[in-house]
């Protein structure tokens, strides 16, 4: 029996190194000069991925990302980490979506690709922060779930054995096949890009961004990274992108810095001394 | 209009968590101006052991649900009993604490009623909008705490949204009221529970943030696990916590508990003291609300300086130990 393994993965600008030119004149953040990066905590589900594979050859890890086209840069090291396939899902139709927009689109796309045993993201996205996404394809696909997986025991082909993260506790949980799970990052180490992979698969991309005269031997050699469109879901356009979101945006503020009211003091004795006094003063007040 | 909070309870206590109050006190400030009603929704194997607090914070009524089959608050039969409620009370917004259980479950709701939530709200309030009238209004922080997002659910009910323990703050006095609980009944399917929990192990956290006045905090700046014992010093002669930057937990000087900010916690003591700190955006995001903070940084232009209080420039290393020192002679 063949295990399929579905992965979620989201490429997501580099919010943690955010420097003072990613922002524009009128305070809000510029998103084309930003980095981005494979959210890290969907590496780890990658990473998950891979491993059970390393154990149960009879597996499939199918990466799966929506987004526009340059989304295929973490698909490409998808594959050179070892994922057998990857897909971009990216649509006109799909985009400005909310969570449960997304989660619509990519359920749809997991039934559509064959459906999953095991379905597996990140906790979270580093841009969003929201969680959401997982949960709620997990709802879609009548699935079981497990958040906030923080140590895996064992994942066999009829059930799972992990350790969940319950915030005053660790839950040790056990449960049948299928079931989608959202991983942390302290579960695995995700492994480096494998050397001839990257040579296989470095000029991989989806067709419309190959070279015509290139394109016969991209197709050969298996470097053209399907592309998913609403042609081949079909899906209601009221419940995909912007009109299929129930939530919308009202307004956007950059963050600013308050202060103003600052009391410096000297690193010597005399400057600590006054500081501390400062300190008991209030704090007896208080 | 009505406001429902989902109540939740500390599984190794058994009393309810801060937040509920939080989000109970919320609810009745967001809907009172308009003669609306808060109601608690709980489900579980047994009511929080100190419910009867809701009824000074806020919540008019409480709407439960018990089996034993939710003793481990497992997300699937969770959704199904929590869904029910809210269709039979017809909510207009439903709150939930944005921890492990409440963004278990809530994304799930959410998704089968096919309505928006917004997560980790750090204000809520109800405004006119266009033609719909009173809706709620959710402002967030986005792009790692770079940006504040307001955010609303114009045609959808109900409006919901999560909102992250230690954020909305609780009265100065409560307003104590009698208890009302109210059963809620359905058939509930044995077949909802799908995770076999096979142990569960309490977590030994030495953190207390939740009522701790004074935290002393370090970060990159301090340079190594060894000299962390110096902020514990300063924490122990102030009678105070440790906290931490994020990066100071990846460069494994303290354990992640200990971690303050948009992926640790939201503190907000009377005292902060950032110690090698140089204030991130995600950082400040879990701090900045301090009543007094006090920055020590080698740099002056670190970006903690400018939501700081009283600040040093200076080396930690040199500049703790005098500390230390005078506050003894006090």
């Amino acid at each position: 029996m063949m295990l399929k393994i579905k992965v979620l993965a989201k490429q997501v600008p580099d919010t943690a190194n955010i420097t003072g030119n990613a922002m524009k004149d009128d305070g809000t953040v510029n998103r084309a000069v930003l980095p981005t990066v494979f959210n890290p905590e969907d590496l780890n589900a990658l990473e998950l991925a891979l491993s059970i594979k390393d154990n149960i050859p009879e597996c499939e890890v199918t990466v799966i990302t929506m987004g526009p086209p340059k989304a295929v840069e973490i698909l490409r090291h998808s594959l050179f980490m070892g994922a057998d396939k990857v897909y971009l899902i990216s649509d006109r139709k799909y985009a400005g979506a909310d969570t449960l927009a997304t989660s619509y689109v990519l359920s749809e796309a997991i039934k559509k690709l064959g459906g999953a045993d095991i379905v597996l993201a990140g906790r979270q996205a580093i841009d969003g922060d929201t969680a959401q996404v997982g949960p709620q394809v997990a709802e879609k696909l009548d699935f079981n779930q497990i958040t906030y997986v923080s140590g895996v025991r064992e994942i066999n082909e009829n059930s799972v054995t992990v350790e969940r993260d319950g915030e005053y506790q660790t839950e040790l949980i056990r449960a049948e096949l299928p079931v989608l799970m959202t991983i942390s990052d302290t579960v695995n180490s995700p492994r480096y890009a494998n050397a001839s992979k990257m040579l296989k698969y470095f000029k991989s991309n989806i067709a419309s961004e190959i070279p015509q005269d290139e394109l016969e031997l991209a197709e050969k050699s298996g470097r053209i990274i399907p592309l998913i469109t609403n042609d081949l879901l079909k899906l209601e356009p009221e419940r995909c992108g912007l009109k299929g979101s129930p939530t919308k945006v009202y307004n956007i503020k950059s963050i600013t810095l308050t202060g103003g009211d600052l009391q410096m003091y000297g690193a010597e004795n005399e400057g600590i001394k006054s500081l501390i006094r400062d300190i008991m003063k209030d704090y007896v007040e208080v | 209009m009505k406001a429902l909070v989902f109540i939740e309870k500390n599984n190794q206590t058994g009393k309810l968590r801060p937040v509920s109050l939080e989000l109970a006190w919320k609810a009745h400030s967001l809907v009172k101006p308009f003669g609306g009603e808060v109601v608690g929704i709980f489900a579980g194997n047994e009511l929080p052991q100190d419910n009867d607090e809701l009824f000074s914070y806020g919540i008019d009524r409480v709407l439960y649900f018990k089996n034993p089959g939710l003793k481990d608050l497992q997300s699937t039969a969770m959704k199904h009993v929590l869904t029910g409620m809210i269709k039979k009370e017809e909510a207009d917004i439903v709150l939930f604490g944005a921890t492990h259980t409440g963004r278990d479950i809530a994304p799930l709701i959410a998704s089968k009623l096919r309505t928006g939530l917004t997560a980790d709200c750090t204000q809520l309030l109800i405004d006119d909008y266009k033609d719909k009238g009173n809706i709620l209004f959710q402002i967030r922080p986005a792009f790692g705490g770079n940006i504040l997002a307001t955010i609303i659910t114009p045609d959808n009910r109900p409006m919901m949204a999560t909102v992250r323990e230690g954020v909305m703050l609780l009265p100065e006095e409560a307003q104590k009221k009698p208890a009302k609980l109210e059963e809620f009944t359905m058939d509930f399917n044995n077949s909802w529970v799908k995770n076999e929990f096979l142990e569960i192990v309490p977590k030994v956290s030495k953190v207390n943030f939740d009522h701790a006045n004074i935290i002393v905090a370090g970060g990159a700046g301090v340079g190594s696990k060894e000299n962390f014992r110096l902020l514990e010093q300063l924490a122990f002669v102030l009678g105070g916590e440790v906290g931490a930057s994020r990066a100071a937990v990846d460069f494994g000087f303290i354990e992640k508990d200990h971690q303050v900010g948009q992926t640790g916690s939201v503190v907000r003591p009377k005292l902060y003291i950032a110690c090698g700190i140089s204030g991130s955006i995600q950082h400040r995001a879990g701090m900045e609300e301090s009543k007094k903070i006090i920055a020590i940084n080698k740099d002056p232009n670190a970006p903690i300086f400018g939501v700081a209080h009283m600040g040093i420039v200076g080396d930690l290393n040199e500049i703790i130990p005098i500390m230390i020192k005078y506050l003894r002679e006090e």
